[in-house]
């Protein structure tokens, strides 16, 4: 049966944006960057771990209908889409730190939890983010 | 849906989690709508559009669904729970806390189960829906 999970997905409504932030602030590296003419193909990985990528697909025609894809960045303006990413850290409170320094938005400061200390952030178009600093 | 609609949605997002971040904290409308950076006579009705609840009524749903969480998880006293979920008396609290989960928070205490899910999971999801 399956080996791995190599790529997972979320709306994002501008790539260019969503470059500046997941790779210029969280520190992610570009893992795919292709003009493919009907679509940009934009994917991001953990730097060191391109096995692993999340692409940042902009909803829109010809995928889906122009008032289908107004329906999606509502949802994802109203924090309402999946969205979901959690990451893993090495040390939660520099982490969370360096990316308050940058500007970045956080929903929860980082807290001790049974398994670890973690802290939440939005994107900029409101896409749910995570990362823990996971117990030994 | 337009790209002003769209900024909206996200400011009203930043609203409602600063009340996700901050719940204990006496976070009013106009704090809130400074946050969201709108008047204060567009706030309520803006954010009521937005999420199909006043901010006021799911502040105190987010302060009832961490104190349900403290019920189950720790071993403090209803009084200390009910001033660190941000509630300004027992009496109010009891009585929120009773409308909105149809059981007094000792008795909630009693029935309820500890969950292994990760804390932003029950969040989201335990938070009371009436």
């Amino acid at each position: 049966m399956f080996n791995a999970i190599t790529h997972s997905q979320i709306f994002v409504l501008d790539q260019d944006e969503a470059l500046d932030f997941y790779v210029g602030k969280l520190g992610l590296e570009v893992a795919a960057d292709v003009d493919m003419g009907f679509m940009r193909w934009l994917a991001v990985s953990v730097p060191g771990h391109p096995e692993r990528q999340i692409l940042l697909e902009r909803p829109g025609a010809p995928a889906m209908s122009e008032e289908t894809a107004e329906q999606v960045r509502e949802l994802v303006t109203k924090g309402a889409t999946g969205g979901w990413l959690i990451f893993t850290t090495e040390d939660c409170r520099k982490t969370y730190e360096t990316l308050l320094g940058l500007g970045v938005e956080f929903t929860e400061e980082p807290t001790e939890r049974p398994y670890g200390i973690d802290c939440g952030l939005r994107d900029p178009f409101g896409n749910r983010i995570r990362f823990t600093q996971l117990k030994d | 849906m337009s790209r002003a609609a769209e900024e909206t949605n996200r400011l009203m997002l930043r609203a409602r989690d600063a009340m996700d971040r901050a719940y204990a904290q006496p976070l009013d409308v106009p704090a809130l709508a400074r946050i969201a950076h709108v008047s204060e006579a567009h706030f309520s009705r803006t954010f009521r559009a937005t999420f199909g609840e006043t901010p006021h009524r799911y502040l105190q749903r987010r302060r009832v669904e961490r104190a349900m969480f403290l019920l189950r998880e720790s071993g403090r006293s209803v009084t200390e729970i009910c001033f660190e979920v941000g509630f300004g008396s027992p009496g109010t609290f009891s009585r929120t806390f009773h409308d909105i989960v149809g059981r007094s928070p000792r008795t909630y205490r009693k029935e309820a189960a500890a969950t292994v899910v990760p804390t932003c999971f029950t969040m989201a999801w335990t938070r009371p829906s009436t």
